[in-house]
């Protein structure tokens, strides 16, 4: 091999710098809201807040594996949270007793949420991702509506003869007098041990996106990201698109049934409504990918902890907030996809300037 | 018919009849095809394409435009099913695999109306092309570990090896769908390479390139044949390149083979010259034909 080229290139593998920063950033943010934590200076209004920001990170960089890596528009993200959300509470309700230990439990819990999450995520994506574009938005919708509904008419209790449920009412479980009742229909699950905690949310968070970074800069992420940007070359050059669509499908489900996770232990009642599993909550997911950058996932970070304090910084503005709400998204959405204020960006953007400096000394260099 | 070289490209028959290079003749054909045929509809795109390719065989595929010479490529992939005919490629039957089991099986491709992934990079393109090749799991791409850095080091050097063997190393880094039109063709032939395959198919390689390019396109097609060991068919216009470099040439009119032989034998033959300028004489075919130096054959037939 030409020397003079493996010189010219280092011969080494450039290093990852993006993931770090991004890795780098989260981490500190982290450190920062301990140390406020830790002086006592924090108010309830964002403590409340710090569980549910770990919850959207979580789902917005989920989702943008598949539709910012992977390329696929899905609109079912929350029924995979909602999949996670009650199949961990179920399991934490059941053993509170019997696991005293609360770490031990709660991992227990995350990886059934998870991997129960995952396996939807896989029964689904076999049927659907046959299918491209609209036509997958669409399926993937219906069937995030579907688990939703199907968990709003679940009714699941315990007694002596074992397990009983039904999609009536409580009466129609048949309980034996000694018997519980674990999932209410529409009024869901209580008594699911709150056990989430920011500590927690954070070490979520680190897993989804140093697993998520790892798989982009991988050989997988590559494939990945060749059946993304032209399908047909990246068969010819032998990636089984079926495998990979579905290995990514199945670990984003996988993610968000973390997510789910976190959400319904911290909750008093976990029920499930057009808010937190339906539709709205799909869009809400999306919306962050979207403004954070479709396949950015340092972008999906910033934009779900942005947006998720927003709406209660603004509070104090009572009924402008949803308002401002929508302008700020809109100034945003302009500003990162409006091709004159990217360019106006990119001419005034600090790591050009930097960049140009350099170039400019090097040439100075080279004339000397 | 006489060839003066004898570098063992002269074509010689095999038992079943089908003509091969000399040197390849006591090999297993890399291709062999039976009858391939596919309807579109009620348009017969390709009908009774039997063809036999020889391991290190440099065979070309032409013929007019919409002959269905990139349906032929586009059947050998199975991207299409073919509604007749078998392909045994490397004596295996391809039958029902699927255009990645066939790639992985040996045969790698570009396309006329290139296909690269735009938004990577050079080097990460000739990676993707040696993904069946590595062996980092989904694991230890999740993870990082478990092998990874030394899975990702041997792609890197493998990859950087290739872009060296075409002379791209110092674009490696650029988006692969910034360079220009020439260096994404030569990218998509290295990416096709790095699959490692048996066959190389290479649709329209020299298309939008200029004379310069085009010649070192062909050296690069006789280097990638000698060093690889394998065997490359391409589709080609450009008459120059074709004569110049395929040892077996095969013609397309209207979906069926009119005329197969050495370059010598296809340039004389009068059915050949028919089906190019018999018609209203489109001028880069018109060209190509005419613009052989030590040739005078076509410019007769012309007048
Ligand atoms: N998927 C398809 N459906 C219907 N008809 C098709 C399809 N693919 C190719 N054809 C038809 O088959 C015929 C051969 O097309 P093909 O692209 O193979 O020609 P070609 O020899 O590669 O031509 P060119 O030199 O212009 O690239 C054309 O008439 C074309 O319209
Ligand atoms: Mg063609």
């Amino acid at each position: 091999m030409n020397e003079k080229a493996i010189k010219l290139l280092g011969g080494k593998r450039p290093k990852d710098k993006n993931s770090w920063i991004t890795v780098s950033i989260v981490v500190a943010l982290f450190a920062v809201i301990e140390i406020i934590k830790s002086t006592g200076h924090i108010s309830n209004l964002l403590s409340g807040l710090l569980v549910p920001i770990c919850m959207y990170i979580t789902l917005a960089v989920s989702l943008n594996l598949v539709v910012g890596i992977l390329g696929e528009l899905s609109l079912g993200h929350a029924g995979f949270m909602c999949v996670g959300a009650y199949s961990s509470a179920l399991f934490s309700l059941v053993t509170k007793d019997a696991i005293p230990m609360t770490w031990l439990r709660f991992t227990i819990a995350f990886l059934i949420g998870g991997l129960v999450a995952a396996v939807f995520g896989l029964l689904i994506g076999i049927p659907v991702l046959r299918l491209k574009g609209d036509y997958l938005a669409i399926v993937t919708l219906a069937f995030g509506e579907i688990i939703k509904n199907l968990v709003t008419i679940l009714h699941l209790g315990v007694d002596k003869n074992g397990i009983h449920f039904s999609t009536e009412s409580i009466a129609a479980l048949h309980l034996e007098e000694d018997g519980t009742v674990l999932i209410k229909g529409a009024l869901g699950i209580t008594g699911v041990p709150k056990s989430s905690t920011f500590e927690i949310g954070f070490i979520i968070v680190m897993i989804t996106l140093l697993v998520s970074l790892n798989l982009v800069n991988s050989a997988k992420g590559r494939a990945i990201m060749a059946i993304r940007d032209n399908r047909i070359a990246a068969e010819s050059v032998g990636i089984n698109i079926t495998t990979y669509k579905l290995f990514v499908f199945s670990l984003s489900a996988f993610f968000a049934g973390l997510a789910g996770v976190l959400y319904s232990h911290n909750l008093a009642t976990l029920t499930a409504n057009t808010n937190n599993f339906g539709y709205n909550m799909s869009i809400s997911i999306l919306l962050l990918v979207v403004l954070g950058g479709v396949g950015s996932i340092r972008g999906s970070v910033i934009a779900a902890i942005i947006l998720t304090a927003l709406p209660e910084l603004l509070r104090g503005l009572s009924d402008y907030r949803m308002l401002i709400y929508s302008i700020l998204l809109i100034v945003i959405m302009l500003f990162n996809a409006s091709p004159k204020l990217v360019a106006l960006r990119e001419r005034f953007s600090l790591k050009k300037m930097l960049k140009r400096k350099k170039d400019n000394k090097k040439e100075v260099r080279a004339d000397g | 018919m006489a060839n003066e070289k004898n570098d063992g490209s002269r074509l010689v028959p095999y038992p079943s009849g089908a003509l091969v290079p000399e040197r390849d003749v006591d090999k297993t054909p890399i291709l062999e095809t039976r009858h391939l045929g596919i309807d579109f509809g009620g348009l017969t795109a390709v009908d009774d394409f039997s063809l036999t390719i020889g391991r290190t065989e440099i065979a070309g595929l032409i013929g007019p435009n919409g002959a269905g010479k990139t349906t032929v490529f586009n059947l050998l992939t199975n991207v299409y099913q073919p509604t007749r005919g078998d392909i045994l490629l490397d004596g295996y039957s391809t039958a029902g695999k699927t255009t990645a089991q066939v790639n992985r099986m040996g045969i790698a491709r570009t396309f006329q109306n290139i296909r690269l992934f735009d938004k990577m990079s050079v080097i990460d393109n000739v990676k993707v092309g040696l993904n069946s090749s590595t062996k980092e799991s989904f694991f230890a791409c999740m993870t990082h570990l478990f092998g990874y850095h030394k899975a990702e080091k041997l792609v890197h050097e493998e990859a950087l090896k290739l872009l060296d063997f075409m002379h791209m190393t110092d674009v490696a880094y650029d988006e692969a769908g910034s360079l220009p039109y020439g260096a994404q063709r030569r990218l998509e032939i290295i990416r096709a390479l790095a699959t490692k395959p048996g066959l190389l198919l290479l649709d329209e390689p020299a298309a939008g390139m200029n004379p310069s390019e085009t010649a070192e396109l062909m050296e690069n097609i006789r280097k990638i044949r000698d060093t690889f060991q394998i065997a490359v068919m391409l589709i080609e216009h450009d008459m120059n390149l074709v004569m110049g470099i395929c040892e077996g040439i095969c013609v397309l009119n209207y979906g069926k083979v009119i005329a197969k032989g050495s370059p010598d034998e296809i340039k004389q033959n009068p059915v050949v010259i028919e089906a190019y300028l018999g018609k209203k004489s489109e001028s880069a075919r018109h060209r190509s034909i005419a613009y052989q130096p030590d040739e005078g054959g076509a410019d007769d037939a012309e007048g």
